[in-house]
């Protein structure tokens, strides 16, 4: 009992600290991506290729006034940063990054808590969400922030159905809801993931849509539409109270990406067996990337790569060693394709923010209620017809 | 622990039952319904019924109480105005309360003795595949008639609001 609680803490201090960094650096890497779609360099300036910006930013955050306007409800304007930020990084607990390990004698989930019904709380969690957009629009008491949560309310309940059903489809191919065991019925080759196992495509596609729109994301970032509503729902706020609005968001973007991961691609399963040599994928990639940043720091084009292209080699170097020491290989394996999945997926979320303009309003909920409800009801029927037919 | 966490959640369930009632602006009640419906759900985790609190929190706390702040911010309705009261309500409110909850107590205690009491994760019936196969087979009839229902209900309800339209 004792051991269990001091490795829970562990796994939480390591989760929680690695969360954080990710979500600092994930701004970092979205605005460095939209930047390249759009020709132009992005942040530059704090640190090597502005690596120190999330920093800066952080700092920034952190100093600047913290105004509360005398007009707000206060209660609820202090609470709701609070909650958004609070649901976005619960569901965190029960995603599985990786098998059974053994740490220093113990064996271990790499995970912070397995829930039988893990599915459902992602769920229920996400459901609450929408709470700190919802009562921030409305505690502001400012028309624009009313307006951006009233869209976001109204966008929530309509696109969590398409998401379910969705969602549905894949638990019934592999007959469970915990998130552990949904893994574990993917494993093998890559035609054994949901995706395509039972020809899921639609629910894939149907899914990110629909999780594009739960995160408020563009083309679904109505709630908080700079050229109609100042700044939507957290017009009002400033400081470390509006960055936390901002972090939400990012952690149910990772969150539903990983989402995404267990219940389509296989979560943290090779895409073909170990005994076919996929755990040498990492080494092979970091060894390839080492060898070519030394090779091209050795014939430099710019004066001034003789001199940080090396050590960037070198560390690509240590990382593929890493990778063939046995104790760690159990455990960073299944890490690698856990966030090389969800990096994926990450990357098309910014690669769509970079693409794809706004929809307006009407478009929105007649695309949700008109042809991605039916798509999805159509889907569930199809896949519980097939489940029923051939298992 | 189990009691522990059974007393920190009953005793938010009804300190926010009774700010329901007495808050004044619907948002404020809203509010707190939302932390019933989340300290119920907490309960029914502890008693072993993981489906029914996942569910409690997704369609109540969720969907439904989502579409009720909905529809207040919507109407953008402000705090009540303080009503006239009558003199027989304030005056026998409290006692009469107080005996309604002694009688509740007290046929409680009656009907149900103390072999049946209550115990922690005790039940096992919870799991979604336990509920799902007494939905299916138990209880299929009731269950069949109650989605006829819900959708005599949304036939209802955009038949009223097209008629509201022309």
């Amino acid at each position: 009992m004792d051991s269990f609680i001091v490795i829970s803490l562990i796994k939480i201090f390591v989760v929680f600290g690695a969360l954080m960094t990710i979500l600092a650096y994930l701004q970092w890497v979205e605005r460095k991506v939209i930047a390249h779609i759009q020709v132009r360099p992005g942040p530059y300036r704090v640190g090597p290729h502005g690596l120190l910006q999330p920093l800066a930013d952080v700092v920034k955050l952190i100093t600047k006034e913290d105004l509360i306007p005398p007009y707000v409800n206060k209660t609820l304007y202090l609470a709701a940063p609070f909650v958004a930020m609070t649901m976005a990084l619960l569901s965190i607990a029960v995603i599985p990054f990786g098998p059974k390990i053994p740490v220093f004698g113990y064996q271990t989930y790499m995970e912070l808590a397995d829930l039988n019904f893990g599915v459902l709380f992602v769920l229920a969690v996400s459901s609450m969400g929408i709470y700190g957009i919802v009562l921030a629009g409305w505690s502001s008491n400012n028309k624009y922030a009313l307006l951006g949560g009233l869209r976001s309310s109204a966008q929530m309940i309509s696109y969590e159905l398409p998401l379910a059903l969705a969602i549905a489809a894949p638990l019934l191919i592999s007959n469970t809801l915990s998130l552990r065991k949904l893994v574990e019925t993917q494993d093998g080759w890559l035609w054994n993931w949901n995706l395509f196992h039972g020809f899921q495509y639609v629910s894939f596609i149907v899914f990110m849509i629909a999780a594009f729109a739960e995160t408020n994301r563009i083309p679904f970032d109505l709630p908080e539409a700079e050229n109609e509503l100042v700044a939507g729902f957290h017009t009002e706020y400033s400081s470390m109270k509006f960055a936390s609005f901002f972090m939400a968001e990012y952690a149910n973007m990772i969150t539903v990406s990983c989402m995404a991961t267990l219940l389509f691609l296989g979560g943290w399963v090779a895409p073909w067996p170990a005994a076919y040599g996929s755990g040498y994928v990492p080494v092979a990639i970091f060894a390839v990337a080492g060898v070519v940043t030394i090779w091209r720091g050795l014939n430099p084009r710019r004066a001034r790569d003789r001199f940080t292209f090396p050590p960037f080699g070198v560390v690509f170097l240590v990382a593929a060693a890493v990778f063939l020491v046995p104790l760690l290989q159990s455990m960073l394996l299944p890490l690698f394709w856990f966030c090389a999945k969800t990096g994926a997926i990450l990357f098309l979320f910014m690669w769509i923010r970079g693409t794809l303009p706004r929809f307006r309003y009407d478009q929105l909920m007649g695309f949700a209620w008109k042809i991605l409800f039916p798509i999805a009801m159509l889907n569930l029927l199809a896949t519980g017809l097939a489940v029923a037919l051939f298992s | 622990m189990d009691l522990i966490l059974f007393i920190v959640f009953a005793l938010i369930a009804v300190v926010a039952a009774i700010n329901v009632v007495v808050q004044r602006h619907p948002i404020s009640s809203a509010v707190s319904l939302i932390a019933v419906m989340g300290s119920l759900a907490v309960l029914y985790l502890l008693l072993g019924a993981e489906f029914l609190a996942a569910a409690q929190v997704i369609v109540y706390a969720g969907a439904i109480m989502v579409l009720f702040v909905f529809v207040i911010m919507l109407l953008n309705a402000g705090g009540e105005t303080k009503a006239g009261r009558s003199f027989v309500a304030s005056l026998l409110g409290v006692p009469v309360l107080v005996a309604l909850l002694i009688l509740l107590t007290y046929f409680t205690a009656r009907i149900y003795p103390r072999q049946t009491e209550v115990h922690f994760g005790g039940f096992r019936g919870g799991t979604a595949q336990a509920v799902g196969r007494a939905l299916f087979t138990t209880y299929l009839l009731p269950f069949e008639i109650t989605s006829i229902l819900i959708l005599i209900a949304i036939v209802g309800a955009i038949v009223l609001a097209r008629k509201e339209l022309e």
